[in-house]
């Protein structure tokens, strides 16, 4: 399976009456089994980006290509969850094919087991966005994208989580798109990484990372880092890219 | 047991005013009560209570699902919102009066036309209430529904209803209250029988002992139902909302 993304423009029309670009030409793909993520500074045009992909926002120039049968498993900045069902409930609705046995092997990896007849009201938003992630695991998806799914959760949780979501990416052959302000995420996740300019948006550097996911060492995360650290230091006067990544 | 200590508060009111005013404006319980006791070993009180409430039930359910429906599509739909606007407020500001005489008027004094009269007059509070309701909901939600790509059913079901549930609820309750009232006045104008129409016997006579009977039996099986059905259907659909200290 494979997402192809040709967003040629996107703007919209204020009440005003003036038009303002939010997308400028944007193009990559992504293949089974990759990870791409998507750095760039806040209020640049992501998730603007992540709705035309998910299929949310029509109104647009350009096309994306996804297999229709991909199922798709999302993880939105909040974590959208049904306040009047409980968490399981919240995961079976999304997930109506989910066995039983890979709903309890999540909820363990996610460590929501005491929590699965709470309602949503009741967790905490940390405990709210595990279950969010839960919930787009369940799916099995084909296409997985999450948008900053790791803020906001403390360090060790957060690092947990990441390498879930690595086993995941692992376990089945699943276009990832991931959406971080962390450039440590970053590198420890994705397969290629497209830093992008402030808005109109428009990809200005694609970064890929050719050691294998499993077998970065933390010597080489940190040596990717530094060497991206540099590069971006070294364009700041041309760009003001290097504040959210920092 | 405060409501005990309530309902007790009335009696003894109503007790002292009735010592007061004297019998033939306002019976004693005791006298209300005798006149609720003949009537109901005879079966007239049961007979004019059943035939009210098939009335009631029936242009409530009409009222309410037709209601829901229209306020539901209104609430999602501009188009419809723009089409049907006008007659809303035409609705929501005809006396219920008008309806009840001119439904007698052109489909004769049968039932039918007393149940859609009274069905009528509670639409429009119906279609406002979940109107809003459907204007309110959450469009997040919807666009996660989108993405997990629910079938249509299970997002209705999962996502809109539930939200939808405490405008229901409340168009419920106030659609009840509304049906109860209008109710009396159609029976008392074209029905031979029903609570408003014994009402309206009595009026003829003075007969205050019997009006009493039956508007206060008739209160009664408001506030069963009221008990019974609306408030733990309330509290069903409120059980997921963190409970208010």
């Amino acid at each position: 399976m494979r997402l192809e993304v040709e967003i040629t423009g996107k703007s919209f029309r204020s009440a005003a009456g003036e038009t303002h670009e939010v997308l400028a030409p944007v193009q990559f793909a992504l293949q089974s089994g990759e990870v791409g993520v998507l750095i760039g500074p806040s209020g640049c045009g992501k998730s603007t980006m992540l709705r035309i992909i998910l299929g949310l926002d029509h109104d647009f120039a350009g096309r994306v290509a996804r297999p229709p049968e991909a199922r798709i498993g999302m993880v939105f900045q909040e974590p959208r969850l049904l306040p009047w069902r409980s968490v399981e409930q919240n995961v079976r609705l999304a997930a109506p094919e989910v066995s039983d046995a890979k709903l309890s092997e999540l909820f363990r990896i996610l460590e929501l087991e005491a929590h699965r007849g709470h309602f949503p009201g009741e967790l905490s938003l940390g405990l709210a966005r595990r279950v969010a992630l839960a919930r787009a695991f369940a799916v099995e998806p084909d296409l997985l994208v999450l948008d900053e799914p790791l803020a906001s959760l403390d360090d060790a949780l957060a690092g947990r989580l990441r390498d879930e979501i690595a086993t995941l990416v692992a376990s089945r052959p699943v276009m990832t798109l991931l959406v971080t302000h962390s450039l440590d995420d970053a590198i420890r996740l994705g397969d290629r990484l497209f830093f992008l300019s402030p808005r109109p948006a428009r990809i200005m550097r694609e970064v890929p990372i050719a050691i294998p996911r499993a077998a970065r060492s933390e010597a080489e995360i940190a040596a990717i880092r530094s060497e991206l650290a540099r590069r971006i230091q070294a364009e700041q006067g041309d760009v003001d890219a290097g504040r959210d990544v920092s | 047991m405060l409501r005990l200590l309530s309902f007790a508060l009335f009696l003894a009111t109503w007790w002292t005013a009735a010592l007061f005013v004297g019998g033939a404006k306002l019976p004693s319980p005791p006298a209300v009560l005798q006149v609720m006791i003949a009537e109901a070993s005879s079966g007239a009180l049961f007979l004019h209570l059943g035939a009210t409430l098939a009335r009631v039930t029936l242009a409530f359910v009409l009222a309410m699902s037709l209601g829901s429906a229209i306020g539901y599509l209104m609430g999602r739909v501009r188009l419809a919102d723009r089409l049907g606007d006008p007659w809303l407020i035409l609705l929501l500001n005809l006396p219920a009066l008008v309806v009840i005489v001119l439904a007698y008027i052109w489909a004769g004094l049968t039932e039918a036309a007393a149940i859609a009269a009274i069905a009528i007059n509670k639409l429009p509070t119906a279609i406002v209430t979940l109107r809003e309701g459907a204007r309110a909901l959450d469009r997040s939600l919807d666009e996660m529904a989108s993405v997990f790509a629910m079938p249509r059913w299970r997002a209705f079901r999962h996502v809109v209803l539930p939200q939808l549930a405490p405008y229901i609820a409340a168009s419920a309750r106030s659609g009840l209250s509304l049906v109860w009232k209008i109710v009396l006045v159609a029976e008392l104008l074209g029905r031979p029988n029903g609570v408003g129409f014994e009402i309206g016997v009595a009026f003829q006579l003075f007969d205050t002992p019997r009006l009493l009977a039956y508007s206060l039996t008739f209160a009664a099986v408001v506030l069963v139902i009221e008990t019974l059905l609306v408030q733990p259907f309330e509290a069903r659909a409120n059980r997921w909302r963190p409970r208010a200290a």
